[in-house]
């Protein structure tokens, strides 16, 4: 499922993320820069933690950790991500976040909060 | 001769004072007694820790470790000042003892839970779980369960209320319960029903007598006068935000005891970037300020003169002052990135503020806005003051 792979790309990230990263043996996804990746990761662990709780165990919020999100797929979730869900509290995120910041939350979330 | 006499002996009566003294120091391993109403707790959100503050002082004096999932955490005071306890989101409930900086107890009592209350008698200690959904009392001595009150539903905005009971909203239900401890162990419960479309938080006036639900579902907000057998549901603010006019809301705000200012509560609107001032009494809509993002917190000075107000992600940085005559901003500044709480000294002098992202407090002059001091802190979030132990509802 991991698509948009640019090789040189993960490469040169990697070796740049290698110092922040150390212990945390993520990869970076096509499109997102290592700067980048830190700030979504703070967003989702921070700002959907308000709702989803900082371990996204759930809270007002449903649960969203991978085993709740087991069978969604990342394209859905992203959907959900930029537009919300009316009649709910889930806001639309596409005022703050690109399409792509979503699919990189997407497939966190999906990867149970490691980064890709 | 004789004028030396006098610094003579004076010098010699120093070390006869002195002489006598030094058993009495050497024999005491006590430190000089502390007293609390100075000191505060931080909560350090990401660390599970808490920083003890100093007022005083305006500093760290130490830290409590080994609390768990403290994000979102928030905690009530013994009427000694002496305990606090912590309601942590994964379900932990601890007591700390202030002045020893240690943990005394900590039971696991849920799996997901947010915010509690201490009753007026400081014997009880109430905490709100979403899972399971519902309220457990404990024991404030010992934090052995007393009472298992069951919702079937997330609860929220628990709050005491005078004569020994609590009160809390169910989100998914639309209802507020009434769990009335005098009798004893086994509470009286009276259930508010059709209240509003998911309840997000609740207030407790400071004299005990106004509950307020705010609804997420709902174009209005829902108060409760407690001195009514039962109390009737009323709604307030009809209409305040037709929902094709709401912006998208990044986090529900707080409601808290500190909404009274004069005779007005201020509140934060959910939907619009704006407080809304209303009539004590008569519950009707006096005015509006507009305001930089969504309010999360709207908090008056004790004295009500000055509200400030904080805000919702992504303009967590700015924090802003409303004159409460005037109704408008009269300072607006920016401590930095992720501003969670704000906490007024007990006689509104100072105003503590947490800026998670910058891994520090910092602390303001309420009348000249100049910035008094800053202390190094993990991920801030909630400033809890030892004076809340005098407070109902908070």
């Amino acid at each position: 499922m991991r698509e948009m792979r640019g090789i040189p790309a993960l490469l040169g990230a990697a070796l740049l993320a290698l110092p922040a990263m150390a212990g945390s043996g993520g990869e970076i996804t096509g499109g997102i820069a290592p700067g980048r990746a830190v700030e979504l990761e703070r967003l989702v662990r921070q700002d959907c933690g308000s709702c989803h709780g900082m371990t996204l165990k759930g809270g007002l919020g449903p649960d969203i950790r991978a085993s709740a999100l087991a069978g969604q797929d990342r394209e859905g979730l992203a959907g959900i991500i930029l537009d919300g869900v009316p009649g709910t509290p889930m806001p639309p995120w596409r005022p703050l976040l690109s399409e792509e910041d979503a699919r990189w939350i997407a497939q966190y979330l999906l990867d149970g909060g490691k980064r890709q | 001769m004789n004028l030396l006499a006098k610094p003579i002996a004076a010098f010699l009566s120093f070390f006869l004072a002195l002489a006598l003294a030094a058993p009495a120091l050497a024999g005491s391993d006590c430190p000089p007694p502390r007293a609390s109403g100075d000191l505060g707790l931080v909560v350090e959100r990401a660390s599970g820790s808490l920083l003890v503050v100093d007022r005083s002082e305006r500093a760290a004096i130490g830290r409590i470790t080994g609390l768990g999932d403290l994000s979102h955490a928030s905690l009530v005071y013994s009427p000694d000042e002496r305990f606090a306890y912590v309601f942590g989101r994964d379900g932990g409930l601890t007591k700390v003892d202030i002045l020893a900086q240690k943990i005394v107890r900590r039971v696991m009592q849920a799996g997901n839970s947010i915010g509690g209350a201490i009753s007026d008698d400081g014997r009880l200690i109430a905490v709100s779980n979403y899972e399971p959904g519902g309220v457990r009392v404990f024991d404030a001595d010992t934090l052995a369960q007393v009472a298992d009150i069951p919702t079937g539903a997330k609860t929220v905005g628990l709050v005491d209320a005078p004569g020994r009971r609590f009160v809390f909203s169910l989100w998914d239900r639309g209802e507020i319960w009434i769990a009335d401890f005098s009798a004893g162990p086994a509470p009286k419960i009276t259930k508010i029903t059709g209240i509003g479309d998911r309840p997000y938080d609740g207030l407790i006036t400071p004299d005990g007598r106004t509950y307020i639900a705010g609804l997420f579902g709902e174009d209005h907000l829902t108060a409760l006068d407690l001195w009514q057998e039962p109390p009737a549901p009323r709604p307030f603010l009809p209409g305040y935000a037709a929902h094709d006019e709401k912006l998208p809301v990044y986090k529900m705000p707080h409601l808290e005891g500190w909404a009274l200012a004069g005779d007005l509560f201020v509140l934060p609107a959910v939907g619009l970037h704006e407080v809304l001032w209303v009539d004590r009494r008569s519950l009707q809509e006096v005015a509006r300020t507009p305001t930089h993002g969504q309010p999360v917190f709207a908090i008056a000075r004790p004295d009500g003169r000055q509200v400030w107000v904080n805000f919702a992600h992504p303009l967590n940085d700015t924090v802003q002052v409303i004159d409460t005559v005037t109704k408008k901003v009269i300072h607006q500044f920016r401590p930095g990135p992720a501003v969670l709480h704000m906490e007024f000294a007990p006689r509104g002098a100072e105003l503590w503020i947490s800026v998670r992202d910058e891994n520090r407090v910092e602390i303001y002059d309420t009348h000249t806005f100049e910035k008094l001091g800053e202390i190094a802190a993990e991920s801030p979030s909630g400033i809890f003051f030892t004076a809340r132990a005098h407070r109902t509802g908070l």
